[in-house]
């Protein structure tokens, strides 16, 4: 359907570009992680794009990545490849939709962002690092948005337990103060820690 | 006997637990000159759904809100990739619960798109979808106005919503056998037919609804304070609503031309004749509006799908997705050791990734499936409109007084399941 964003893209950021392809209609790029910004920018501005609607982000972990009827040549191995940050935008002027896809090593998982071209993505990418753990760079607010700070791990990464349970037990050590926009937050938290040092 | 006046000022700050306002000097009466942090929910009266805002407030006047979802977090994408792709369905039914069979299809045809079945699905299943969809978006919309209205006071326009939001229920209820979590779709078709007299009892359904929208539009369309609450409160420009993501009657509102069942038509959608109303200001007012145009466009197809409706059969005839009948698998070992294995391991979706999105009760609902050839998806995330529109909370409430909130909350139609997943 967008088979025309693949071939500007491939044909104006052939660096960035590390391959393309479609599948059940949908158009995929793979972008350098390192040229998603310059990448992003330029689908955002360039008015034969226009990408002004973002639809969601989110990231797959492929970490159990062993489907059937693959050989397993193609299963996973390298665990630079081990997650999928996808952003998928629409074009309302043009009727496009394409998917942009960085792979994040797992011993290094930062994704620049994307919340500063579309406002949509600040909670999209909140919610990715709540539950897969890629630190968005440049993002303006990163907490967790659906779990609570104290919360240990990341629940939809594939090597968290399901069953696992975490009942939400205070922790000293998280820099809630610094982090919190609002200024109750920090009064409580130098409250308790008062009331704590005292006895 | 001593009633000395100080006794008298006593007695009146343990009834009142403070000092009366008159007694007061005058610098006490003044307000503190420093902002106030106040929260608001996750409980809260005037909010439906469980959703914390803290609020940094100068006076009345809101300098900064903190919008914090995620009291209902269930782990809709987390229990997924543990369930059968047939077992999802009841997941989908607890996202947006006020319109569960829209997320049913949602579901249904992200998993069809991926197996390839999305041409081949019977007609009369897919008009049998889009009437149970446009059902669920009349009760959504109802609900959203008939809520919103009450929580500014008009507590007659909820009691008729509800009442006819009812009636819907219970011809969902004969449909599906539930009242409320229907997992009534299936991947391939719907799991049984429409019941007997349903056209009938479907077409009395929305004349009486018909009357009751005349009779609260108005009750609402012209009332004083139901407008003074609403117009110019929360607006958005088009351009902002682009860039924030928002789809659907707020967008719409704003001047944002896109429905889904327009702009990319699926199901039977292209042979129904219906509108999209789109509105200008872009504030509460026109939200209201858009939403009541839209029950009444749902009313229109809904007519046309009763008269178009074909006979046959409403699941596919394909045994990857489709159980064999009943009574062969009572009788034959072949459809008992297919049903078994159908239950158990899960419908075989080939590997690949799609994503699938509807017109939900809030906008552009989707579906993105990564599927690895198991009977159970890799990975389930859910484009939930409301959490999309929901971030856009933060800009909206911005300078506006706190009892704007409520109106501004009512017409972003946050469904706490569909926006904590």
């Amino acid at each position: 359907m967008s088979q025309k964003v693949l071939d500007a893209l491939k044909a104006s950021h052939a660096s960035a570009i590390e391959r393309t392809e479609s599948e059940h209609g949908d158009e995929i790029a793979w972008v350098k992680r390192d040229q998603l910004l310059a990448v992003a920018t330029w689908l955002r501005d360039d008015p034969a794009m226009a990408f002004d609607s973002p639809v969601f982000c989110t990231a797959i972990d492929r970490l159990d990545w062993r489907p059937l009827g693959v050989p397993p040549s193609q299963h996973f191995k390298d665990e630079n490849l081990r997650f999928e940050v996808c952003y998928q935008l629409r074009s309302s002027r043009h009727r496009y939709r394409v998917r942009l896809k960085v792979t994040v090593p797992e011993h290094d998982p930062r994704c620049p962002s994307l919340a500063s071209l579309w406002p949509a993505f600040d909670w999209q990418e909140r919610e990715t690092f709540d539950m897969y753990g890629i630190r968005f760079e440049g993002h303006p607010d990163l907490r967790r948005i659906f779990l609570y700070e104290e919360f240990v791990g990341y629940p939809l990464r594939k090597d968290y337990p399901k069953e696992k349970r975490q009942p939400l037990v205070r922790r000293d050590d998280l820099p809630i103060a610094s982090k919190t926009p609002t200024s109750e937050r920090t009064e409580i938290a130098a409250g308790d820690s008062g009331d704590e040092e005292t006895p | 006997m001593t009633t000395a006046p100080r006794d008298v000022e006593s007695l009146k700050q343990l009834v009142l637990g403070r000092k009366d306002v008159q007694d007061l000097t005058d610098t006490e009466q003044e307000l503190p000159p420093d902002l106030m942090t106040v929260n608001m929910g996750p409980s809260h009266p005037a909010m439906h759904g469980t959703v914390r805002i803290v609020l940094t407030v100068d006076g009345e006047r809101i300098v900064k809100g903190d919008v914090q979802p995620g009291y209902l977090h269930r782990c809709f994408e987390k229990e997924s990739e543990y369930a059968t792709y047939t077992q999802v369905f009841p997941y989908t039914d607890r996202l947006n619960y006020v319109s569960p069979m829209i997320n049913n299809c949602g579901w249904a045809m992200a998993v069809e798109k991926l197996m390839g079945l999305t041409a081949r699905i019977p007609r009369r299943a897919e008009y049998i979808r889009t009437i149970v969809s446009e059902m669920s978006r009349v009760t959504d919309h109802l609900t959203c106005i008939g809520a919103s209205a009450m929580e500014l006071g008009a507590f007659t326009a909820f009691l008729y919503f509800l009442k006819s939001r009812e009636w819907l229920y219970e011809l969902l209820e004969k449909v599906s056998g539930a009242r409320l979590t229907h997992s009534y779709v299936r991947v391939g078709g719907v799991v049984k037919d429409l019941p007997d007299g349903f056209d009938k009892d479907l077409t009395h359904t929305l004349d009486s609804i018909e009357k009751v929208m005349v009779e609260v539009e108005g009750m609402l369309n012209n009332n004083k304070i139901f407008h003074d609450r609403m117009a110019g409160v929360g607006a958005m420009t088009k351009e902002q609503a682009l860039a924030t993501g928002c789809v659907g009657p707020i967008a719409r509102a704003c001047g944002v031309d896109y429905d889904v069942r327009k702009d990319y038509p699926y199901s039977v959608y292209p042979e129904v004749e219906f509108d999209v109303p789109v509105a200008t200001t872009g504030d509460c007012y026109d939200r209201y509006l858009v939403r009541v145009e839209e029950i009444k466009q749902s009313i229109r197809i809904l007519r046309q799908c009763l008269k178009q409706i074909p006979d046959g059969p409403t699941m596919v005839d394909d045994p990857r997705v489709a159980l064999p009948p009943k009574r062969d698998t009572y009788n034959t070992i072949e459809s008992m050791i297919r049903h078994f294995k159908h239950i158990v391991d899960g419908i075989k979706v080939p590997a690949g990734e799609a994503y699938t999105f509807v017109e939900g009760g809030n906008g552009e609902l989707g579906f993105y499936v990564v599927a690895d050839g198991t009977g159970r998806p890799y990975k389930a995330y859910v484009r939930s409109p409301s959490f999309v529109h929901l971030s856009t909370a933060n800009q909206l409430i911005h300078n506006h007084l706190i009892a704007d909130v409520v109106p501004i909350f009512g017409m972003i139609n946050m469904i706490g399941g569909e926006c904590d997943k």
